[in-house]
């Protein structure tokens, strides 16, 4: 009796160990493909979108090529959900995480391939990162409670994210800047306060940090150009003509004179409106909304600054820093708190005016103004510091940090092939492959710098014998070296996310038995 | 097929149309039926238990999930034959009654179908067989009474609610904290359980997930959680004794749901217009401090005027809650819906000790927490995982744990789990055939047979010899008479059930017998399938 179709027409099932190995070899192939990029001497990819323009993006961030790709394996899909909660939840480590749970799904295939069930591999998995954590939390290093030093961890970690990057030439110069904004923010992990304005022109190291505020806009024309100890009001509101709001309301006129009447009176609304602003006492005015020609005139009459159109979360940071409340009403100017600051001025970056707040009351925001050759140049660099900013905030509150350049993986490798030797049981194997899963991350760092990572790695793990050992890859002079003396290091918020959510991923790829691939929506052609 | 002749020997047509349709009937239907309905037990069969493998579905749109809930993967798999539609209804009405054990129901059917189909072979009745059935299930569903054991819980001592809703959740992937989780989902449960009335609305507590953070940091939260923020960037974060207005009406203009117009036709007229207007949404604010309200939930969104009124008021708001949340609060807070300004008065406020707003990861997700409210009777469950498809899961498996802590308040007897109930009942099954005389005696004992396939596929998931394991099972329940004996699928060393704290419910137990008893009798009957060949 022939089986009867139960999916419907286009729905593929793949079962057992054909759906186990579709999963492993599209897992396995996103992995591989990130993985050139892993380490300070990674390599980066050339996206072309297949959009309008097939706009070019250069970039060597793990969650950005991975959110690029259009992938239809679901397995690698897994993984790249996994690299973009990286990024947002730590905002570091995302072609790390990717490298890692492809490396235990390499691992756990040859597991497979020697008769060993899914089910003991997880087990086993599972034992090897709670051993592998304990491990790192045993040799974390926390510098709270002594600023000077914790900041110079900061310094360490950025540099450490950095170097990765483009802006590895100047790593120094950016976590300078990077350290400095983080720092302004107490704690908050809140980025929006921290504007990165990209300017092409000039080099990556005229990029610089400015204390105040910049906002990218233009002064009116007719308005003073500079103001010192300005006054600001932050104002949500319509400046062109303002609409009745109540429903259904519509002019009906008879003739012309009608016309220009109910013109005069809006203009006369207008006007009061513009008065009523003014009677805040202020020398500046910054609105959400357009301003239009009539108003902005009466501004200019009055020698107040009127800027308009700043996108809201520029509003938002400029109530922040100035400490004025964003305003729609104007009906009791003795009750709206007003921003200050010292001095408003225009100042020039490259060819274009910008709009330069200084003295602000409130220093929790800052702006990082970037320079580059080109657009790409400065796209990477923005995600690069983006990265660096993220980690340094979350390593703010979480102030545990470790060394870099593959120590962490050493020191979990041999805890875990300790733990390894003492299981009983089908188990053993899946804990000795987690810890070879773990090692293949400084081999891949070695194998991506064009040194010999066999022996690289052996020499490593021969160093490591040694209790309280702070070996690594030293990958700019191409030897094991004392990572403490190097100065680098890692934040173990970043690390633990890497481990704990690699885990998870190449877990729940290895439940799976079965693939049941539903027919794609038809879209109607109407081409 | 479909062909009659009159008495002059004309054809006429009895269904339309008959060439655009195919046709199967007889035992040939019934054939094609259960091969239909075992097809999709058979995808099932290796989730049952707790090494049970997950599926994974990539949807229409590409989306991809990745689950071990049989009413979840049936749901999604986007099945096309008529009779694999049943089965997932099975499943879906399973989930709904209960709540649990829907990939059990599934292959319980599943294995019914085998046996029935080897019946047929022999010539037996298809109604027969279903008729046997049914006296069989009676049977199990009797022992199962018999045999199930009330168990004693209170508000004080929980301990036997959270080793039932452990056995539910070890077999998702959520197994490794499932001590936790189990305990969240039993405290949530008794939090908002009528232990009274012994009934439990599990529409009071709310499940919530947000990426990121580990599975560990999953938390109970006695008050609401609310994905919106603040509706002004600078209103308070954190405000404490709150008193909440919670309104469904817009502080927007009004908008009459009669047809109307407002025709300005002189400059007074639009003067006048204007400054009510102004005057409206003062007063709006102004009714809201007036009683008293130190925060606004509202349904719906606020005009730049509005809230900048409501900020200089210091009157922090919410907009856009959705009317579910927004009903949860009203119960948590114990306040009361407002749809009216005008009907605001200080009884209908809402009270919480603590309201406040917390920001995730680097992105700008923020949520709201209102906490300590004056009607404990409202919890979120507040999950986190590393990826979506986590904590879609662990949604799920919340959810089933859920069902069965309140299954257990309405009604506390259990069963033993691992498959012991399914030998004691086809054990019980089996030695009531031989009283029936009759053909149906031989579908009871085909039902008796079905029921070992449920330990048996638990056996074979578990890596161990499905047959053997099996069979010892079964004469160790014979020898000493004790129906707690079942497979061991965490390798623990030890049969008894007892000991290794695997429950189930009763209630749940029972049902799955019923329904897929039921479906497959109603499969059975089916001896004639028209469909349109093509379409």
């Amino acid at each position: 009796m022939p089986i009867d179709k139960i999916f419907k027409d286009d729905a593929s099932e793949e079962k057992g160990e054909r759906a186990r190995m579709a999963s492993f070899i599209g897992a396995m192939a996103v992995a591989d493909l990130v993985k050139s990029t892993l380490g300070p001497k990674g390599m980066d990819k050339i996206l072309q979108s297949t959009g309008r323009g097939h706009s070019v993006t250069v970039t060597n961030d793990g969650a950005t090529i991975l959110k690029s790709l259009h992938i239809d394996n679901p397995a690698a899909k897994v993984l790249v959900d996994i690299s973009k909660v990286q990024d947002d939840e730590v905002g570091d480590g995302t072609t790390s995480v990717v490298v890692l749970a492809g490396e235990l799904l390499r691992e756990a295939e040859k597991l497979v391939t020697s008769k060993i069930h899914p089910m003991t591999i997880i087990a086993g998995y599972r034992m090897a990162a709670e051993c592998a954590r304990d491990a790192l939390l045993k040799r974390v290093i926390d510098n709270k409670e002594n600023a000077e030093k914790f900041r110079s961890d900061l310094m360490k970690i950025a540099m450490t994210t950095l170097c990765s990057k483009i802006l590895s030439q100047d790593k120094e110069h950016f976590a300078e800047m990077a350290v400095d904004a983080v720092l302004r923010l107490k704690g908050s992990t809140n980025l929006e306060a921290i504007q990165i304005i990209k300017k092409p022109g000039g080099s990556l190291r005229d990029s610089f940090l400015d204390e105040g505020f910049i906002l990218d806009k233009k002064i009116g024309i007719g308005q003073p150009k500079r103001i010192e100890n300005a006054k600001i009001l932050v104002a949500n509101t319509a400046m062109d003509t303002d609409k009745v709001k109540i429903y259904g309301a519509r002019v009906r006129v008879d003739s012309m004179t009608k016309v220009a009447e109910i013109e005069g009176a809006e203009k006369e609304k207008m006007k009061d409106k513009v008065n009523k602003i003014l009677a805040h006492g202020i020398n500046c005015f910054v609105n959400r909304q357009l301003i239009y020609n009539f108003p902005e005139e009466l501004f200019a009459d009055a020698g107040v600054l009127a800027i308009e159109h700043a996108d809201f979360e520029g509003i938002e940071r400029l109530g922040l820093v100035t400490g004025g409340e964003i305003a729609s009403t104007f009906d009791n100017p003795e009750s709206v708190k007003l921003g200050h600051c010292k001095l408003i001025e225009e100042i020039m970056i490259g060819e274009d005016k910008l709009i330069h707040f200084s003295g602000v009351e409130m220093g929790q925001a800052c702006s990082i103004v970037l320079r580059g050759a080109s657009h790409h140049v400065l796209d990477e660099a923005e995600r690069s510091l983006h990265d660096a900013l993220c980690v340094l905030s979350q390593t703010v509150n979480d102030s545990r940090v470790l060394l870099g350049g593959g120590w962490p993986e050493m020191v979990m490798a041999k805890e875990v092939d300790e733990l390894a030797r003492k299981t009983a049981g089908k188990k053993s194997h899946a804990i000795e492959a987690f810890s070879r899963a773990l090692v293949a991350i400084p081999t891949t760092i070695a194998d991506n710098a064009g040194l010999d990572s066999a022996e690289l790695v052996a020499q490593l793990r021969a160093e490591h014998h040694t209790e309280g050992c702070n070996a690594g890859i030293d990958v700019i002079s191409g030897a094991v070296g004392d990572m403490e003396e190097r100065g680098i290091y890692e934040a173990f918020k970043v690390k633990q996310a890497v481990l704990l959510s690699a885990t998870e991923a190449a877990e729940m790829i290895l439940r799976v038995d079965e693939i049941i691939t539903c027919a794609p929506r038809r879209r109607e052609d109407r081409m | 097929m479909a062909l009659a002749f009159d008495e002059f020997g004309r054809p006429f047509i009895i269904l339309r149309e008959q060439d655009q349709k195919t046709r199967l009937r007889g035992i040939d239907a019934q054939k094609a039926n259960i091969a239909a309905g075992k097809a999709v037990a058979r995808i099932l069969r290796s989730s049952l238990g707790p090494k049970g493998m997950d599926k994974m579905l990539q949807g229409p749109d590409g989306d991809v999930t990745i689950s071990n809930d049989g009413a979840t993967i049936l749901e999604q798999m986007d099945v096309d034959n008529q009779i694999a539609k049943l089965m997932v209804e099975l499943s879906r009405s399973q989930d709904y009654e209960i709540g649990d054990g829907t990939t059990g129901v599934v292959v319980m059917a599943g294995a019914l179908l085998e046996q029935a189909e080897r019946q047929l072979d022999r010539g037996i009745h298809p109604i027969r067989i279903a008729e046997g059935y049914e006296m069989a299930s009676r049977v199990a569903v009797e022992h199962l009474e018999r045999i199930a054991q009330k168990f004693e819980f209170d508000v004080n001592n929980y301990e036997p609610l959270v080793q039932t809703c452990m056995t539910t959740l070890s077999s998702k992937i959520v197994n490794r904290c499932k001590r936790s989780l189990a305990e969240i989902a039993v405290k949530a449960v008794l939090a908002v359980a009528d232990l009274e009335r012994r009934d439990v609305n599990l529409d009071l507590i709310k499940v919530e997930g947000k990426v990121g953070g580990k599975l560990e940091d999953t938390e109970l939260i006695y008050g609401i959680l609310v994905d919106k923020d603040m509706s002004h960037p600078q209103m308070p974060k954190q405000i404490e004794d709150a008193h909440i207005a919670i309104l469904t009406c817009p502080f927007e203009p009004p908008k009459p749901k009669t047809k109307h117009k407002v025709d300005i036709d002189t400059v007074e007229k639009f003067e006048t217009l204007r400054k009510q207007e102004q005057q409206y949404f003062d007063e709006m604010v102004q009714k809201c401090k007036d009683v008293g309200a130190t925060l606004v939930i509202c349904q719906w969104g606020f005009d730049d005027e509005a809230n900048h009124l409501l900020m200089h008021r210091n009157l922090p708001a919410v907009r856009w809650v959705g009317g579910v949340e927004l009903e949860l609060i009203a119960i948590a807070t114990g306040g009361r819906i407002v749809p009216r300004f005008q009907e605001l008065t200080p009884e209908k406020l809402g009270k919480a000790g603590m309201v406040r707003e917390k920001s995730f990861g680097t992105t700008k997700e923020r949520m709201l927490y209102i906490e300590h409210c004056a009607n404990s009777k409202a919890v979120t469950i507040f999950i986190r995982g590393g990826n979506k498809m986590m904590i879609e899961e662990t949604k799920r498996s919340i959810h089933d744990a859920l069902c069965v802590a309140r299954n257990l308040i309405r009604n506390n007897s259990i069963v033993y789990g691992g498959g012991a109930a399914e030998i004691t009942c086809s054990l019980a099954v089996d030695a009531a055939a031989d009283k029936y005389p009759g053909v149906e005696q031989y579908a009871i004992r085909a039902f008796a047979e079905a029921l070992d396939s449920v330990p048996m596929a638990l056996a074979e998931n578990s890596g161990l010899q499905p047959i053997e394991t099996l069979s010892a099972v079964k004469s160790q329940q014979i020898k000493e008479n004790i129906p707690f004996y079942g497979i061991d699928c965490n390798d623990v060393g030890t049969n008894d059930m007892r000991e290794q704290n695997v429950f189930e419910t009763l209630i749940g137990k029972q049902q799955q017998i019923l329904l897929a008893t039921q479906v497959v009798k109603m499969i059975l009957k089916i001896d004639d399938v028209i469909s349109n060949s093509e379409y």
